[in-house]
């Protein structure tokens, strides 16, 4: 027990504060992409997943972005990633950056803050991804994030929670699994897609194995990334419920 | 047909014929021989059955392959290792393993298949019941199905059925490579990115001739090794937080998020995406980032140290760990197991050393255990401390030199095996290039495909509530083996 008590003031206090000023993704991380005046064309060639659109309306869709930098390394003119974390959007469309001005989630309407402001219950449904998702989502409940601090938790069933967590692309060997949790989840209820897969397919974009979240279940919020960095997680949900600005 | 790991071979040299490549499979794989592959090539309207097989002790690789028509003889019954190869055989080619026991789906991935529908292992009693859990489980988890075969808390049998992962990722190699081949293998099992992207990478490479340079091969040692360092630090703390062992638990988990912290200092992903590209590396590290890598190595090694020997020294988790889920040293040869868990059953198995290249080069650790629970724990300690040596060595003294070096085209009608030491086990990608140099067929085996009936077999005569314990223990991929 007294080595325990010792290990204990040994390893410290390793909550990070959460928002705090000037929190950024690592400097070699690849965070909010911005297209930058050189033309598009050579960047989107350089994409395998037809997330980047030339021509009179440029945009680089982050829904179907990987991250995987190819546009940016084959051209530096045009596009650039920077290290801001906060990517998550309250509609498929807003995903798409452009030359104008991002816009970020935003919150549930005033009754939903209401209900899932001060204590918000997710399940998570993993339907065909790379389990890289759902390592970023544990993450959050580990000591060093602390989830629980803002009345957020991962639930074991879907009859205890107000929203459900989608990660992967749905593979069509999921999807009824996935149509069944939304169904057995009371209303009002809230759902997310969490990962390029979960939004676009991600780097399984096109396959036939794979059905994508049903129309039925509509998706409040997206949180973009292959994976997302846990600080894009948190933001997104913590925004969501209107925990943060 | 020997041939030699990470380089390319002519593969029409490893024909056979039909009666000589069984006779010869099974002799090799009574001597000591493993099966590192074993699959059905299509070639025109037949198939051509291929099997790599690993003789671990001289660390030497040999291929066969027979053109086959319609059913062929079953290896399992007297191989159970080859159990799930010849179900997936059956299921991807349609070509029938005579004799083999029971040919049930493993992705159920053809017409008219539904995930989880097939025939299951039953036990009849009056006092006999079942549990099914999953596909949707209970925490943040990949999904999978489960059957106990219960008499009261006594377990009689675990069925693990899975596949509702399958995304159809092996036959998206063939063609490339091309801009997705790399992401492909970064995603065949998300933490697993530099295991499977290095796998990826060294068949390339083998198939282009292409020499990594030193400095990039020890920059993909330190990567793999904290990916390893990542993913056993978080392993043993999941064990402790399923004896209720909280002290642990938590601390765990904070370090292995300070590992993956490492390892996107390098290169951006806490999971090593974008690290690895066929031929190098993409970044590289200057004199002030491998002094910022030293210095959290040290702290946060300091840190797991000092957590997890709290599991060593607390009575209530070792009456947990010991004696639970144990799986003999002949199951584990028998089932070819890989990896830390089956070196935990005595298994004298690590690519690092067996089949050693690159940065291991007179890798030396041997590790051992009764093939327990607390076996399969303790050797992730060992590996631990291995993992973090080697890192702290390379980091002193890392080569000078480039980090890439020019991949040109594949060499046309060959084929190359590559084998990885992941954290869960042995990876084995094999590639096959057509007359134009690119991938005719693309072979995946993830450590997890051998391991998950190791998973079933620990069970055997345990307790349903010792499930989390041994499933934490072994801690198997879905996606890695449902492709």
């Amino acid at each position: 027990m007294i080595k325990a008590l010792m290990a204990r003031w040994k390893q410290g206090y390793r909550t990070m504060e959460f928002p705090s000023a000037g929190l950024m993704l690592p400097p070699r991380g690849l965070g909010l992409p911005k297209l930058k005046p050189g033309r598009l064309e050579k960047a989107a060639a350089a994409c395998p997943y037809g997330a980047l659109t030339a021509g009179e309306k440029p945009g680089l869709d982050m829904g179907r972005c990987i991250f995987c930098g190819a546009c940016a390394n084959a051209a530096p003119e045009a596009v650039e990633f920077t290290r801001e974390y906060k990517l998550c959007a309250s509609g498929r469309g807003a995903l798409v950056i452009t030359d104008e001005d991002f816009r970020r989630a935003e919150s549930l309407g005033a009754g939903l803050r209401r209900l899932f402001g001060r204590s918000f219950k997710l399940r998570q449904v993993s339907a065909g991804g790379c389990a890289a998702c759902e390592a970023d989502c544990n993450v959050l409940q580990t000591i060093g994030w602390d989830l629980g601090r803002f009345g957020v938790q991962f639930a074991a069933s879907p009859r205890h929670a107000d929203g459900l967590l989608v990660t992967g692309p749905v593979t069509k060997n999921m999807e009824l699994a996935l149509r069944k949790t939304y169904a057995a989840m009371s209303s009002p209820k809230v759902v997310i897609a969490c990962g390029a897969c979960a939004i676009s397919g991600g780097p399984y974009a096109g396959h036939e194995e794979c059905a994508g979240i049903p129309p039925e279940i509509p998706v409040d919020l997206y949180i973009p990334g292959c994976p997302p960095h846990p600080l894009t997680i948190l933001d997104g949900i913590l925004r969501l419920i209107g925990r943060v600005e | 047909m020997k041939v030699e790991h990470l380089s390319g071979f002519d593969f029409g040299a490893a024909e056979l014929d039909p009666s000589i490549f069984f006779e010869t499979a099974a002799s090799r794989l009574a001597s000591g021989g493993r099966a590192l592959a074993y699959f059905a090539l299509p070639e025109g309207e037949a198939h051509r059955l291929v099997m790599a097989v690993g003789f671990d002790r001289e660390g030497r690789i040999e291929v066969y392959s027979t053109q086959a028509y319609g059913p062929f003889r079953a290896l399992t019954p007297s191989f159970p290792q080859l159990h799930l190869f010849e179900r997936e055989i059956f299921e991807q080619a349609g070509l029938k393993p005579e004799g083999h026991p029971w040919l049930k789906p493993i992705r159920f991935n053809t017409p008219g298949a539904v995930p989880g529908v097939a025939d299951y292992f039953t036990v009849h009693g009056s006092q006999v019941h079942e549990v099914a859990v999953g596909p949707v489980h209970a925490g943040v988890i990949e999904p999978g199905h489960f059957r106990f075969q219960c008499h009261g808390e006594r377990v009689f049998h675990l069925e693990i059925m899975l596949g509702y992962q399958h995304r159809g990722l092996e036959k998206k190699f063939i063609g490339g490579p091309d801009g997705r081949s790399l992401h492909y293998a970064e995603t065949l099992a998300g933490d697993t990115t530099i295991g499977h992207g290095w796998a990826y990478c060294g068949a390339v490479e083998a198939l282009s001739g292409v020499n990594v340079p030193p400095r990039a091969q020890i920059l993909r040692g330190i990567m793999l090794e904290l990916e390893r360092l990542a993913n056993h630090t978080g392993d043993l703390g999941a064990l402790a937080g399923d004896v209720a062992y909280l002290p642990a638990a938590s601390f765990c988990g904070r370090l292995r998020g300070d590992f993956l912290n490492m390892t996107a200092l390098v290169c951006g992903s806490r999971f090593g995406r974008n690290m690895l590209r066929p031929g190098g590396v993409n970044f590289d590290l200057d004199a002030a980032l491998i002094h910022e890598l030293k210095l959290r190595l040290e702290n946060t090694f300091r840190d797991v140290q000092s957590a997890v020997s709290l599991l060593w020294e607390t009575g209530s988790v070792a009456d947990r760990f010991e004696d639970t889920g144990v799986v003999s040293k002949e199951a584990a040869e028998g089932l070819g197991l890989v990896g830390p868990v089956a070196r935990a059953s005595g298994v004298g198995l690590d690519t690092r050393r067996n089949f050693s290249s690159g940065p291991y080069e007179g890798f030396t650790l041997g590790v051992s255990g009764s093939g327990d629970v607390y076996s399969r724990a303790y050797v992730r300690w060992l590996e631990i401390q291995k993992s973090a040596e080697l890192i702290a060595g390379w980091l002193d003294a890392l080569p000078a030199g480039p980090v890439e070096a020019e991949c040109g085209c594949l060499k046309a009608d060959s084929a190359a095996v590559s084998l990885v030491e992941g954290w869960r086990g042995q990876i084995c990608h094999f590639a096959l290039t057509g007359p134009g140099g690119k991938f005719r067929h693309y072979k995946i085996v993830d450590p997890s495909f051998h391991n998950w009936q190791g998973l079933a077999l620990a069970l055997r005569n345990g307790e349903i509530s010792d499930f989390p314990l041994c499933n934490k223990s072994f801690n198997l991929s879905y996606c890695g083996r449902d492709l």
